[in-house]
């Protein structure tokens, strides 16, 4: 490559980080500035003159921002537990049916898969209802607690597994469960990193669900909360600012350390899927 | 409801007698066992799929033919909900808001990740963190991405002071309707580079490479060979992030909602479908009959938009 077509594409590549990392950082220069300093400054500074942790505390005053954090983290895990487990589980059933029940397993994941979630969720919320789920961190996690999307993912993994692996496995005496565990899933692990990886961020950052099904403040997910502090407090950039930065750092840092996983499952996933 | 649970499936099919006499005895146990457990396996999945998808789905039609409301069982009235939405100045607005979010995001969630792709395809040092970086966007939350670009645009947020610094004058970005809209199509296409961006480049990665050597050799500056090697060879992707990104645009909420408020900008200007759903439908006065017939019409369209872009991918097969 020419000397002159590498530094094009570096300044290409530094002006589109600007605009995709800018705005992040701004917005985390802004939570860390104190109530003296001047943040509608023009021309803007950039740098906090005395940075302070004093937004965040106020966060934590005005909403009870860790309590959120919780809720959000609990619902993300399970959803990541469901999912994995239940995804794998069904996947696998969908990659060793005889035909004819295969047919009809994999049409309905299909159709489920197809149906666009925001027509639904009045009617969603009323099966909720209809449980006595609705207002509980149960009812959010539900309806996409083993989703369809990655029932078909697992399935396509497990499809790429030999059959005559599992068939020596059982005339040496192994049943269901131990060719299910000892075999098939540690051959789909990243697959199964993947379909984790998702469901956490799914769960993580979900807005429009929670919004339906949770009314008492007490219960509100991190998204949630976020929506109402920036409803009641949308004067107080600062405070919606360190709001902010609190929800989306530890899905960041998660990023950082999984980015590995993330890549190649996604290229995977884009694929096949 | 029924149908989609484990118990009433069909019975799994027979193996042939000749194939199973045929086999070792162990192997016959092996389909045997390997018939009967899989529905046990997906039972929980098919359950919660028809349970709080595929159920969900089919009674939101069938709601649509009726007067339901929150709390109040609703009797059949026909077609009096869809009669009702062609006089609904607000259902209106919805449908054209909606309708202009996918024309606009599209083709540029088509066509600007593949340029990125293109841009961070190439090895050079440091491109995995530029990659990286250029994902974020995909994993912060929709509601932190709003509330950023809110701060952003806002009356004396970063873009106006930089507008005012160089000279030109501020510009109400969240006050405009159009304004709105187009700003919220921006954090749209911000949030969703990324995402794009990641499944052109495992398209890419299966271009062979002989063919720009080629078309170099031929003589093709960049320009011609983008058009004529890199656009035919990731057309199928091309179309996948089409359809991907036409039926995600057409259902946009929370951007809108964040941006422009829950009541949906100046005199709900900036209003979508998916907003009309909820505000309706929710509540103790839910309109749930009328909020699903909104809904069977984002069903119908997301179904149409699903055949437009077949339909273009098959024209061009030929």
């Amino acid at each position: 490559m020419p000397l002159w077509e590498l530094a094009l594409r570096y300044t290409l590549l530094l002006v589109v980080l600007a605009l995709m990392i800018g705005p992040f950082l701004w917005q985390l220069s802004t939570s860390l500035k104190g109530p003296h300093e001047n943040i509608f400054s023009s021309p803007p500074s950039f740098l906090p003159s005395d940075p302070t942790l004093h937004n965040y505390e106020r966060v934590a005053d005005t909403i009870p921002v860790w309590d959120y954090a919780l809720n959000s983290l609990k619902v993300a895990a399970a959803n990541v537990l469901t999912n994995c487990v239940g995804a794998a589980l069904a996947g696998y059933a969908l990659a060793r049916l005889r035909y004819r029940g295969r047919k009809a397993a994999t049409l309905v994941f299909i159709l489920a898969m197809l149906v666009p979630v925001e027509g639904i969720i009045i009617a969603q919320f009323t099966t909720m209802r209809d449980l006595n789920l609705n207002n509980t961190l149960i009812g959010v996690l539900l309806p996409g607690c083993i989703s369809a999307l990655n029932v078909l993912l697992m399935r396509n993994a497990f499809l790429n597994l030999p059959y005559e692996i599992e068939e020596a496995a059982f005339v040496d005496g192994a049943n269901v469960w131990q060719r299910f565990f000892r075999i098939a899933l540690p051959a789909v692990k990243g697959t199964l990193a993947v379909v984790a990886i998702f469901a956490f961020m799914g769960a993580w950052d979900d807005f429009l669900w929670p919004l339906i099904v949770l009314s008492d403040p007490d219960k509100f997910t991190l998204t949630i909360g976020l929506n109402y502090l920036h409803g009641t407090f949308a004067n107080d950039e600062r405070l919606v600012a360190a709001g902010t930065v609190i929800a989306v750092l530890p899905l960041i840092v998660l990023f950082a350390c999984l980015q590995r996983y993330f890549f190649r499952g996604v290229g995977e996933g884009a694929v096949k899927g | 409801m029924k149908s989609t649970t484990a118990a009433s499936a069909p019975a799994t099919a027979r193996p042939s007698r000749a194939r199973e006499a045929a086999a070792p005895p162990a192997r016959r146990r092996v389909r045997r066992q390997l018939v009967t457990s899989p529905w046990l396996f997906a039972a929980p999945g098919l359950a919660i799929v028809g349970i709080f998808i595929l159920y969900p789905f089919v009674s939101t039609v069938i709601n649509s033919f009726t007067d339901k409301r929150q709390l109040v069982e609703g009797k059949y009235v026909g077609l009096a909900n869809f009669r009702e939405l062609l006089h609904d100045d607000m259902f209106w607005i919805g449908l054209r808001n909606s309708t202009l979010y996918v024309l606009v995001v599209v083709p540029a969630l088509v066509l600007l990740p593949l340029l990125l792709a293109l841009l961070v395809q190439k090895q050079i040092p440091g491109i995995t963190f530029f990659r990286s970086a250029f994902y974020t966007p995909v994993v912060a939350s929709i509601v932190v991405v709003g509330l950023i670009w809110v701060w952003m645009l806002d009356e004396r947020g970063l873009v106006n002071a930089v507008l005012e610094a160089v000279g030109a004058g501020k510009v109400g970005f969240l006050s405009d309707q159009w304004l709105l809209l187009f700003s919220a199509m921006a954090v749209t296409v911000w949030k969703g580079l990324g995402y794009y961006m990641i499944i052109y480049l495992a398209a890419l990665a299966n271009v062979p490479r002989e063919l720009h050597e080629a078309a170099a050799v031929d003589g093709a500056g960049p320009v011609r060979r983008f058009l004529s090697v890199t656009v035919p060879a990731v057309r199928s992707t091309m179309v996948l992030v089409a359809a991907l990104s036409s039926v995600a645009a057409f259902k946009v909420f929370s951007e809108v909602y964040l941006m422009a408020g829950p009541t949906g900008g100046p005199a709900g200007e900036d209003t979508t479908l998916v907003m009309l759903v909820q505000r309706t439908g929710t509540g103790l006065t839910g309109r749930v009959g009328y909020a699903s017939a909104i809904s069977v019409v984002i069903f119908v369209v997301t179904v149409v938009l699903m055949l437009l872009v077949l339909r273009a991918d098959r024209k061009e097969d030929r």
